[in-house]
């Protein structure tokens, strides 16, 4: 295959359609090591890129393949990089910088088991913190969660839009089952997805401030060579983007970097919820298990048992408002996870006491059936 | 460019950013001064350079300057310089960094851009020590030398950043000092000129850290230790095995043109990879 086959229908793997939407984005740039489950995406861009022009390496570690993408980006290019557990730890340092300096940058994720080199071949949801949390210091993120081959398509698409239009690392947050399960995918037609369009200041040069503020936080952002000479460092910095430890420059920008993902999460909320407002009981899950859940519902359907489902398709920022307002008032929450608890602490927090959050939680490196949510489900209610 | 204003007036944002970090005697602000000459010479477009840099006083640099500036995280500075002229292959991309930047946190990045030969100039200001965290040992510190963490003496051998450079395929090593600094000047000038990885040591004093925890003395006994303790290549040519022993060859130790710079590489593999698809189309 070559380039995006566009209005066809094929059966497409996960990870291949991480590749193929990253195409579909525009993609320029892409740096990488290799790292299971996530090779497949590095391995068909290194095939479909350079006939196209585009820009492909294999760098020496993770640490590098982030700090490439982020050299890239600043340079004009749309920059993805794809890995695993292990190699994501390693990015968290590029993950940071890229928080600060905002720069536009898409990393892929796709989770294995851990901690460490864990079961490498073998699916979790154990980064879900390490993606909120995982770099030093107070930042923002965004990290989004295909639960099929399609969004694994369509999310990488979204993340380059957010990843530019809010000045931003995004996260996309796969995982072993999605990266490597293959699906019926009927790619868009041509021209119905098009590439991100890199923004450009618009003003002379003399006036150009990196980091200029506006109401939404995010300013156009000039590229490395095009005459905009400006200065990008992982201190903290003021507007044109120079160091600085003014009290008066500090705090702005930090409020600015949370706020501008914070305060706009009519943009960056994304969720799904299928009969939640009529049952008491509702299965909380996201990605793989995700299509675990709806596989329950309907079996529980069939024994007459009414529950809803609600995924989080952007789990950072996590939807605060609307889980507090949709799921504060359940009997029963069952929180389905592929780890030890992560997301769980974030519907404990939104949820007062007379709401029972059950967890339903597998780390042994295989997926939850639909089987033990509906054994669960039947348990608690 | 007009000839006759000093340059600080055309390359440096002397507006914004002055004073600077630096300590008084500190061989750093003499480095910058030597590639703001070697870039005049070359004649290059200030919107066509990006300086890069990783962490320390060193890579404090970029700021100064009135190019395109990223000042990355230590160790990094190749890695971003990287996928930037990748990105970009009409940047012409400056690295500099401090001898702990370049070879411990960033030793594999080094050696790794060494061999793939992307063209990009990386200018290492070897101080002996960890400068910006208050002199530390660092690769490059030689063996009994004093520093904070070798309160005994350093005990393990140093790196000769030359001889890693060449051996990991640059195309053009040298080494001066911030004493030399005509010879500084026509060295990294002679590297700008390269097309692929080029690489400058250059020995500079760090009189706060590294010459008070030997005591040294101050930067001018420091400066004069550059000039009495290297020779040039031609002058190691002319001295016995003992008259050697301790002393710092300067010069430039590999230029070759026998190795194509990454991105031109690069770009002929796409032009192979297009004709191949576009081949196999047509069967
Ligand atoms: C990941 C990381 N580890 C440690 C540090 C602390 N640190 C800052 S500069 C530096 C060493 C600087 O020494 P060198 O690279 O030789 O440059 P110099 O300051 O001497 O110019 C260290 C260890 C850091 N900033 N980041
Ligand atoms: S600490 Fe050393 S290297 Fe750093 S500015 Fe001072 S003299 Fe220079």
């Amino acid at each position: 295959m070559s380039g995006v086959p566009w209005g066809e229908t094929r059966l497409v793997q996960g990870n291949e359609a991480v590749a193929l939407g990253a195409i579909a984005s525009g993609i320029d740039f892409f740096a990488g090591y290799p790292i299971t489950p996530s090779t497949e995406v590095a391995e068909i861009l290194a095939r479909e890129l350079p006939p196209m022009g585009g820009k492909w390496i294999q760098m020496e570690d993770e640490i590098a393949s982030v700090s490439a993408i982020v050299g890239a980006s600043l340079a004009g290019a749309r920059s993805m990089t794809a890995t695993s557990g292990p190699g994501f730890s390693l990015m968290q340092e590029g993950l940071g910088y890229a928080c600060m300096t905002e720069v536009p940058i898409v990393i892929v994720n796709v989770m294995r088991a851990g901690p460490s080199t864990g079961l490498p071949t073998q699916v979790s949801q154990a980064d879900v913190m390490q993606a909120r949390w995982g770099t030093h210091g107070d930042h923002p993120v965004i990290a989004l969660v295909p639960c099929s081959v399609a969004e694994c398509f369509h999310l990488t698409v979204k993340a380059f839009h957010l990843a530019e239009a809010f000045r931003t690392p995004v996260i996309v947050l796969s995982d072993e089952i999605i990266g490597h399960m293959r699906e019926r995918f009927t790619f868009p037609a041509k021209g119905e997805v098009q590439p991100v369009p890199l923004s450009e200041p618009n003003v002379p040069v003399e006036w150009y401030e990196h980091y200029h503020h506006t109401a939404s936080g995010v300013s156009p952002m000039a590229r490395f060579g095009r005459g905009y000479r400006f200065h990008v460092t992982g201190l903290t910095h003021d507007i044109h983007g120079f160091p600085t430890r003014r009290i008066d420059e500090v705090v702005p920008k930090m409020n600015r970097l949370k706020q501008k993902i914070t305060r706009r999460l009519d943009v960056l909320e994304h969720n799904e919820e299928l009969g939640v407002q009529e049952s008491g009981v509702v299965i909380f899950a996201y990605g793989s298990v995700y299509r675990s859940a709806l596989a329950a519902r309907e079996i529980l359907a069939r024994k007459k048992k009414k529950v809803g489902v609600f995924r989080p398709v952007t789990i950072w920022p996590f939807p605060d408002k609307t889980v507090k307002k949709n799921l504060d008032n359940k009997d029963v929450i069952v929180v389905c996870e592929l780890n030890q608890g992560q997301l769980i602490h974030e519907v404990e927090r939104l949820t007062s006491d007379q709401v029972r959050v059950v967890p339903l939680q597998r780390y042994d490196g295989y997926g939850i059936t639909p089987e033990q949510i509906v054994s669960k489900v039947m348990e608690v209610s | 460019m007009a000839a006759h204003l000093p340059y600080e007036y055309i390359y440096l944002r002397y507006k914004k950013k002055f004073p600077h970090v630096w300590c008084p005697g500190c061989g750093i602000g003499i480095v910058m001064g030597s590639i703001i000459r070697a870039v005049d010479f070359m004649k290059w477009n200030m919107n066509d350079i990006l300086l890069v840099s990783g962490i320390g006083c060193t890579s404090r640099m970029p700021v100064y300057l009135d190019f395109n500036t990223l000042h990355t995280t230590h160790g990094r500075a190749l890695a971003f310089g990287t996928g930037a002229k990748l990105a970009n292959p009409s940047l012409k991309v400056i690295a500099v960094m401090g001898d702990g930047d370049a070879l411990a946190i960033g030793g594999n990045h080094l050696i790794h851009s060494a061999r793939r030969n992307i063209e990009i100039t990386t200018i290492v200001v070897n101080n002996n020590n960890y400068g910006m965290t208050g002199g530390q040992f660092s690769p490059t510190t030689p063996v009994g030398a004093l520093t904070t963490t070798t309160p005994y003496g350093m005990m393990e051998p140093v790196f000769d950043i030359c001889s890693l450079a060449g051996g990991a395929g640059a195309v053009y090593v040298g080494r001066s000092t911030v004493f030399h600094v005509m010879e500084l000047d026509k060295i990294i000038a002679g590297a700008l000129s390269k097309d692929g990885f080029s690489l400058v040591e250059v020995m500079s004093p760090c009189p706060t850290n590294y010459g008070r925890a030997n005591r040294i003395g101050d930067a001018v006994k420091m400066m004069e230790s550059l000039q009495e303790n290297t020779v040039t290549i031609a002058q190691a040519e002319k001295l016995s095995p003992e008259q050697r022993e301790g002393k710092i060859v300067r010069g430039v130790f590999v230029d070759r043109d026998d190795n194509e710079g990454y991105t031109s590489r690069y770009g002929k593999l796409c032009a192979k990879a297009a004709e191949e698809v576009s081949r196999r189309e047509v069967h």
